[in-house]
């Protein structure tokens, strides 16, 4: 066992860092530039049961320390991330992926998790309950804790491989759905998903992005984000994954220390296209600065 | 694609509100005209992508129009100063679709990309007609740079204070077998109508990434969603989807 390693729902991982969904694409795009096996896992793109085009453009914008995105949930669709992106990634990744699940109701994600659930390369079920920028479907879940418990409820029956369940932060009491989560049965969760954001173009005096407003994720989100999974961990007798403009190692550390097992990295990664190779490098050394042995014995450490 | 750190060689101002900043650096991933690169800026978040106007075996040159807090920024950096550039971005141009005589069409900033690509066709022994669209006399740039490549250049203007008045579809050549355009999509769909010929068309949208991780830029076309940063910016004529 090295240093840096850390067990999420019986599967250990080499290292807590893990590309988050939407970000790292079906992964072999960032296999072009780096051995992504060096990775925890990574999450991949958000799969629904068809395939979306998602938004109009333009889907983003800029922010002080941050973005804004509007994608909404393009993908291929189940069927072809089965039958087209899962071999091209086996070619480039061994290791077990985390496969992020979107749907607009409750027979959606059953039937999106069930296929991929079947799939040999999957680890990990991440069930998205809090896109921002779908109508209908994603967040709409994931802002009471009935609905939260009803979806969790249905795709844990529905598969055997572990269920993890990614929180929105665009909530009154985010302990609350963490908690209904848990009692329907979910393995771990994940947060936070973007925050509901929006920019305005002076020149045009409209909406910067197509959709009007978008998830804002980068640094900017980072106290928040570690505020959530402090909570939530505090909360729960679950492993939670935190994320939330994670950017470097001192800030996965922070994640760890607040109660997260494993840390995801988003944006970053579409900025710096190399941090999560970069952060897991540095790890050693900024732990050896702040006297830690291991990652693991850090995890919820602050109370 | 490469990551890297460029020192800047280069900062001049060519208009009022447009300057050619030349790149010292691994250029190395850059291969075809009509790619861009993508350049961090401090203070700002997103990378800002900019298409590449030439490069020689260790600087890349761009040519780019101040329009936002990123563009402001690098107009005022000096020679010397730093800048960490991701390069060799995007599909770029394919020459191999023109036969013998190729027009190339651009619109205000669009006008940079067709530099290189001039350079490469006329290298392969084709005839490159030019046509370099502005809005008036004040705005112009790069003929000169055409010109001294040898291509037959002409330059129009809206109001008709240099050149022939109009817009680029109005001085198109009587023959040509291939057409390449780049510039602001009114005027992409003018010569989308206007030209019978095969093509390629450059575009442009607002990026996350720029190397097609987050699905920011994408559109539709005849053959399916593609991504302007990574399938794109250059698709064919023929793949054209115009939404409205």
């Amino acid at each position: 066992m090295g240093r840096l390693n850390v067990s999420l729902c019986g599967i250990e991982l080499d290292n807590p860092i893990i590309p988050a969904s939407g970000t790292f694409g079906y992964g072999y795009e960032y296999a072009d530039l780096y051995d992504i096996n060096i990775l925890g896992t990574f999450s991949f793109k958000g799969t629904t049961k068809d395939p979306r085009f998602g938004n109009p453009t333009p889907r983003i914008a800029e922010c002080y320390s941050g973005m804004i995105n509007a994608v909404g949930l393009q993908n291929p669709g189940v069927e072809k991330v089965v039958s087209e992106e899962l071999p091209k990634l086996k070619k480039c990744f061994d290791k077990k992926v985390m496969a992020n699940v979107g749907g607009f109701s409750v027979e959606e994600y059953v039937y999106t998790a069930r296929m991929l659930d079947k799939e040999e390369q999957v680890g990990w079920i991440e069930v998205n309950i809090s896109c921002p920028n779908v109508h209908g479907g994603g967040i709409a879940f994931g802002t009471s804790p009935e609905n939260a418990a009803v979806i969790t409820k249905a795709v844990k029956e529905a598969v055997r491989k572990p269920v993890i369940v990614k929180l929105s932060p665009n909530v009154t009491d985010i302990v609350a759905i963490a908690k209904a989560v848990e009692k329907a049965g979910a393995d771990a969760i994940s947060l936070i998903n973007t925050m509901l954001g929006m920019r305005i173009d002076l020149k045009t005096k409209k909406p910067v992005i197509a959709n009007k407003m978008g998830g804002f994720s980068g640094p900017a989100i980072f106290p928040v984000a570690l505020r959530m999974v402090y909570q939530v961990a505090n909360a729960v007798n679950i492993p939670v994954i935190g994320m939330g403009g994670v950017s470097s190692a001192e800030d996965v550390i922070e994640m760890m220390l607040a109660g997260a097992t494993a840390v995801q990295i988003g944006a970053a990664n579409l900025v710096d296209p190399y941090i999560c190779k970069d952060i897991i490098e540095k790890l050693p050394q900024v732990m050896d600065k702040y006297n830690i042995d291991n990652l693991k014995d850090i995890i919820g450490e602050v109370k | 694609m490469k990551q890297g750190i460029f020192t800047i060689a280069e900062n001049s101002a060519l208009t009022s509100n447009v300057f050619r900043m030349k790149l010292v650096g691994d250029v190395s991933d850059i291969t075809t005209s009509g790619q861009f690169i993508n350049i961090k800026l401090d203070g700002l978040y997103l990378r800002r992508p900019i298409s590449v106007f030439d490069r020689d075996d260790d600087s890349v040159t761009v040519i780019y129009k101040v329009v936002g807090h990123g563009t402001e920024q690098m107009s005022t950096m000096k020679v010397g100063e730093k800048l960490d550039v991701l390069t060799g971005l995007g599909n770029g141009y394919d020459t191999s679709l023109c036969k013998e005589h190729a027009v190339l069409l651009g619109g205000g900033v669009g006008v940079p990309p067709l530099y290189m690509l001039a350079k490469t066709l006329i290298n392969e022994g084709k005839k490159v007609s030019v046509v370099l669209g502005f809005n008036t006399k004040e705005e112009i740039f790069c003929e000169e740079d055409f010109k001294a490549l040898g291509a037959d250049v002409k330059v129009t203007t809206v109001d008709g204070s240099y050149g022939i008045k109009g817009f680029v579809t109005d001085a198109l050549p009587e023959s040509y077998d291939h057409f390449f355009t780049c510039g602001p999509e009114p005027m992409l769909k003018a010569v989308y109508r206007a030209t019978d010929t095969s093509g390629q068309m450059s575009f442009e949208e607002r990026m996350g990434c720029g190397f097609g991780a987050c699905m920011g830029c994408s559109c539709k076309t005849l053959t399916g969603y593609k991504r302007i940063c990574k399938d794109g910016p250059v698709m064919l004529k023929e793949e054209i989807l115009w939404e409205d």
